[in-house]
C-alpha cells in the first residue's frame, strides 16, 4: 500500500515544511524580534502557523487526490545502529493530515487571538518584554506538535511528544515568578513542575512500551510494528498497549495522572486553549488511534482503556460542578471530554474518538478563549473601577499603575482581586455581549444540544458504547448530564444575574483581534458536526479515516440514544437554571448547591481531595524518603562516615606517617636541602673572585690566555 | 731588508707594553690605548709574516682588525663618556658596583 514518493503527484514534498515553517517563524522572532513591534511579532508567528495550516490543507488535498495512499516522505537518515534502521520520515495519510489540520487551524486562530490577549496580559503584569517570548514558545509548540502527528515511527512521535511536553512546561510557567492572581509567588512555577513531573510518570510507561516494542517486534516504524504484532504473543502486545495507556493517561490527563491539567491553567489563557484543551492533550487519543492495529489485537486492553476513559469522564465532570474558577471548570471539563475520547478509541470507535477530538478542539478552544476574554474584560473593569476611585481625573499612566499594584494588598479587600473567580462575576451579558454569545455557542456545543457540533460527536461515542459496552455507556451518559449541568451553572453565574463585584459591573468588551478568531471558532462549533453526520452517505470523516484505519464501523443515527442524551442535557440545563438561574447568586452569598448538598459539594469543590491523597501517599513519603536518603544515607553515611572517616582518614594517616615523615622529610627533603647547601657554599667561595677590580679581571684573562697558549704549545 | 726576528721582537715588546699598561694603569683611557697597542702589535706580526710568506691574507686580516678596532673604539669611548657623566671619574678601580 505504500508508494515510492516520486511516483505520486501532489504536494507531498511540502511535508517537512510543516515543521520548518513554525521553526522559521520562531527564529525570525528570536533573532530580530527585539526590534519588532508587538503587532509584527504576532503577525510573524501567526503567519508561520498559518503557513503550516495551508501546507496541511494541501497535504490533505493530495491524500484525497491519491485515494488515501499512505505517503512516507523521507527527509534524512536518523538512527542507524545494528538492527535499528530509523529515518526521519514524515507520514502523510488521512489520520495524520486530520490532526495537522486541527493543530494548525485551531493553532493559527489562537495565535491571532493571543496578539490581543497578550498585549493586555503583559501590561497587567508589568513585563512588556515577555510578549515576544510567548510567541516564540507558541511557534515551537506548533513545530513539535507537527513532529508528533507526522512522525512515521513511535520514536519520532516520542520526540514530538516530549517536545510538546517541554512547551507545555515553559508556557504553564510563563509567569513563573507570580501566582494566578499576579502576586509574587512560586505557584505558577510549581504548577509547571507538577505538569512536567506527572507527565514524566506517563512518559516512563510510554518509554517502557517502546523498549518492549523494539525488543519483541524489532522495529519502531508503524507498519513494521503492526505487521510484526500479528504474529507476536498476545501477552507482549497487552504489555505494550497497557504501558502505552500509562503514557496516554499522562499526556491526555486520564485517571490517575490527570492532576496536572487543572494546575496547568496557571498558564496564559491562549495556552490553556491551545495546549491544554485543543491539541496537546489529544496526543494520547491520537496515539491510541494510530496504534489501532495493536489495540484491536487485545480486547482486554481495549476494555481497560474504555473503562479508564469513561471513569475519568464521569469523575472529572463531578469535580467541575464544584469549581468556582472559570478556567478550572473548563479544565475539568477538558479532562472529562478527553475521557469521552479515550473511551471511544478504547472501544474501537476510532472515528467517533477522532470526530469528538476535532469538534472538542473547536468548542473547547472557543470556550477557553471566551473565558480569557471574560477574565480580561473583568480585569479591565477592575482597573477602571480602581482608577475611578484612586484618580478621579481618570489619568492612566504606567508609573501609577505600577504603584497601584504594590499598594493593592493593603486595599480594602485585604486580598488580591481574582478576575477568574465566577463569584466575582455576574451580569456580564450586558457588558460583554459578543463574548456572551460566543460563550453560549460553545456551551451548547459542549453540552451536546442539537444541532451543534458536540451533539453529533458525543452522540456517536454514546451510540458505540451502547452497542458494545453498557457500563461505559451509562458512565458516559451520567458524565454528559453533569457536563450540561456545570456548563449551565457557569453561564448563569457568569453572564446572568447582577454583578457581584465592582469589576464585573465595569467590565469591557474585548477588541476585534480577539473576538474575530472566536467567531470563526464559534462558526466551526456550530457546523462542525457536518463532518460526520450519522446518515447514509454523510459519514465523511469515517470514509476519510477509513483510508488509514481499516475497519471503520459507520453506525446510523439511533434516535433512542440521541433522544436520551438530548433529554439528559436539556434536563441538566433546566436543573442548573432552577438552582442558579432562577435566583441568581448575590454578592457574598454561598453557592446554593453547597447549601443543599453540604459535604458532597465540599468534596467536589476540593476535587475529592485527590491532590491531598496524592500528597499523603506519594509526595510526602517520597519527600521523606528523599530526606532520608539525603540526610542519613548520603550525608551521614557516605559523607561523614565513609568519605570523611574511612577514605579521608586513611589517606591522612598514610600520607602523614609513611609519606610525610619518612619518604618526604628524610628522603626528598634531604636531597633538596643538601643540594641547596652545596650550591650555597660553592657560590660563597666563588663570590670572592668577583672583587670589583677591573685590572684583576684583566690579569685573570691574561693568566688564562697564558695557560691555554702554554698548553697548546707544550702539548 | 730587516730580518723577520726584529719585527717579532718589536711586536712582542709592544704587546707586552700593552699588557702591562692594561694591568697597572687605572685610567680607563690609558687602558684603552694599551689595548689598541696590543692590537697593533698583532697587526705588525701579521704584516711581517705576510711579507715573508708572500701572501696577502695577513694584510687582509690586518684590515679587518683595524676595522673592528675602529668600531670597538667608537663603542668603548661612548661607554667611557657615559661612565664619566655619571661618576665624574674614569678611574677603573672605582667601577666596582658589581663586586661580589
Amino acid at each position: 500500500m505504500f508508494q515510492a514518493e516520486s511516483t505520486l503527484s501532489g504536494f507531498f514534498f511540502l511535508a517537512p515544511w510543516l515543521v520548518l515553517a513554525p521553526v522559521i517563524g520562531l527564529l525570525i522572532n528570536l533573532v530580530f524580534g527585539k526590534r519588532f513591534s508587538e503587532g509584527l511579532v504576532g503577525t510573524v508567528a501567526s503567519l508561520a502557523s498559518g503557513a503550516a495550516f495551508i501546507i496541511s490543507v494541501l497535504l490533505a488535498y493530495s491524500v484525497s487526490a491519491n485515494h488515501g495512499e499512505v505517503v512516507r516522505w523521507r527527509l534524512a537518515e536518523w538512527i542507524h545502529i545494528g538492527a535499528l534502521q530509523l529515518d526521519w520520515t514524515f507520514r502523510v495519510d488521512s489520520l495524520s493530515t486530520t490532526m495537522m489540520l486541527v493543530v494548525s487551524g485551531v493553532g493559527t486562530l489562537i495565535h491571532i487571538y493571543a496578539i490581543g490577549y497578550m498585549h493586555e496580559d503583559v501590561r497587567f503584569k508589568n513585563d512588556v518584554g515577555r510578549f515576544r517570548r510567548f510567541f516564540i514558545y507558541l511557534n515551537l509548540f506548533i513545530a513539535m506538535m507537527m513532529i508528533l502527528v507526522s512522525g512515521d515511527s513511535y520514536l519520532m512521535l516520542f520526540v514530538g511528544w516530549e517536545g510538546v511536553g517541554l512547551c507545555s512546561f515553559l508556557l504553564i510557567g510563563f509567569w513563573y515568578e507570580l501566582d494566578t492572581l499576579g502576586r509574587s509567588s512560586w505557584a505558577n512555577s510549581n504548577a509547571a513542575k507538577k505538569a512536567f513531573i506527572v507527565n514524566r510518570v506517563g512518559d516512563f510507561g510510554f518509554l517502557i512500551a517502546g523498549f518492549i516494542m523494539f525488543w519483541a517486534l524489532g522495529s519502531f516504524q508503524f507498519d513494521e510494528v503492526f505487521e510484526a504484532a500479528e504474529g507476536a504473543a498476545p501477552g507482549v502486545i497487552l504489555a505494550i498497549t497497557l504501558l502505552m495507556l500509562v503514557g496516554v493517561a499522562g499526556k491526555s490527563a486520564q485517571i490517575p495522572l490527570y492532576v496536572w491539567l487543572p494546575d496547568a491553567m496557571a498558564g496564559p489563557t491562549p495556552v490553556s486553549a491551545l495546549i491544554h484543551a485543543a491539541t496537546m492533550v489529544t496526543a494520547g487519543v491520537y496515539l491510541i488511534t494510530r496504534s489501532a492495529e495493536l489495540y484491536t489485537l487485545v480486547p482486554q486492553a481495549q476494555y481497560i482503556v474504555a473503562l479508564t476513559g469513561a471513569v475519568t469522564a464521569l469523575f472529572a465532570a463531578t469535580i467541575a460542578v464544584g469549581q468556582y474558577d472559570i478556567k478550572k471548570v473548563l479544565a475539568y471539563s477538558t479532562i472529562s471530554q478527553l475521557g469521552f475520547m479515550v473511551a471511544a478509541v478504547g472501544m474501537g470507535a476510532f472515528v467517533a474518538g477522532m470526530f469528538h477530538l476535532i469538534t472538542h478542539a473547536f468548542f473547547k478552544a472557543l470556550l477557553f478563549l471566551s473565558a480569557g476574554s471574560v477574565i480580561l474584560g473583568v480585569e479591565r473593569g477592575h482597573h477602571h473601577a480602581e482608577h475611578a476611585h484612586a484618580h478621579p481625573t481618570g489619568k492612566h499612566s504606567k508609573g501609577k499603575k505600577k504603584e497601584e499594584r504594590q499598594k493593592q494588598p493593603h486595599e480594602e479587600e485585604g486580598a488580591h482581586f481574582d478576575a477568574g473567580d465566577m463569584r466575582n462575576m455576574g451580569g456580564l451579558r450586558k457588558t460583554m455581549p459578543v463574548t456572551y454569545w460566543l460563550y453560549m455557542i460553545g456551551t451548547l456545543a459542549l453540552a451536546g444540544i442539537f444541532p451543534f457540533a458536540g451533539f453529533w460527536s458525543k452522540d456517536e461515542i454514546l451510540l458505540d458504547a451502547s452497542e458494545h459496552y453498557q457500563v461505559v455507556y451509562w458512565l458516559l451518559s451520567i458524565a454528559a448530564f453533569f457536563t450540561a449541568f456545570y456548563m449551565g451553572r457557569q453561564i448563569w453565574m457568569v453572564f446572568f444575574g447582577e454583578p457581584r463585584h465592582e469589576a464585573a459591573a465595569h467590565a469591557q468588551e474585548s477588541p476585534r483581534v480577539m473576538t474575530v478568531p472566536l467567531m470563526v471558532l464559534a462558526f466551526l462549533s456550530v457546523v462542525g458536526g457536518a463532518l460526520n453526520l450519522p446518515f447514509e452517505g454523510l459519514h465523511n470523516l469515517g470514509h476519510w479515516l477509513e483510508y488509514t484505519l481499516h475497519e471503520v464501523e459507520s453506525l446510523p443515527l439511533n434516535y433512542g440514544v440521541a433522544g436520551i442524551s438530548t433529554i439528559l442535557a436539556v434536563a441538566a440545563i433546566y436543573v442548573s437554571w432552577l438552582i442558579y438561574g432562577r435566583n441568581p447568586l448575590r454578592r457574598g452569598e454561598i453557592d446554593p448547591l453547597k447549601r443543599r448538598l453540604g459535604a458532597v459539594f465540599t468534596g467536589a469543590e476540593h476535587k475529592w481531595f485527590v491532590d491531598e491523597i496524592y500528597q499523603a501517599i506519594i509526595v510526602t513519603p517520597f519527600r521523606r524518603l528523599s530526606q532520608f536518603l539525603a540526610d542519613v544515607i548520603d550525608w551521614r553515611f557516605w559523607h561523614d562516615w565513609f568519605h570523611e572517616q574511612v577514605i579521608a582518614g586513611t589517606y591522612n594517616w598514610v600520607s602523614n606517617i609513611a609519606l610525610n615523615r619518612y619518604a618526604d622529610q628524610r628522603g626528598i627533603d634531604a636531597v633538596a636541602n643538601n643540594l641547596a647547601g652545596i650550591t650555597q657554599w660553592f657560590s660563597a667561595t666563588l663570590r670572592k673572585v668577583q672583587n670589583g677590580f677591573v685590572r684583576s679581571y684583566a690579569l685573570s684573562v691574561l693568566l688564562g690566555v697564558v695557560l691555554i697558549v702554554g698548553y697548546l704549545i707544550l702539548k | 731588508m730587516v730580518p723577520l726576528n726584529y719585527y717579532i721582537v718589536l711586536s712582542a715588546i709592544l704587546f707586552t707594553l700593552g699588557v702591562v699598561g692594561v694591568l697597572i694603569r687605572r685610567n680607563a683611557l690609558i687602558i684603552f690605548m694599551s689595548v689598541e697597542l696590543m692590537l697593533n702589535a698583532a697587526n705588525l706580526a701579521f704584516v711581517a709574516f705576510s711579507s715573508v710568506i708572500k701572501s696577502f691574507s695577513g694584510q687582509i686580516f690586518v684590515f679587518f682588525v683595524i676595522a673592528v678596532a675602529a668600531a670597538e673604539v667608537a663603542v668603548g669611548l661612548a661607554l667611557i663618556v657615559e661612565i664619566f657623566k655619571s661618576k665624574r671619574s674614569i678611574d677603573v678601580d672605582q667601577m666596582s658596583s658589581l663586586k661580589g
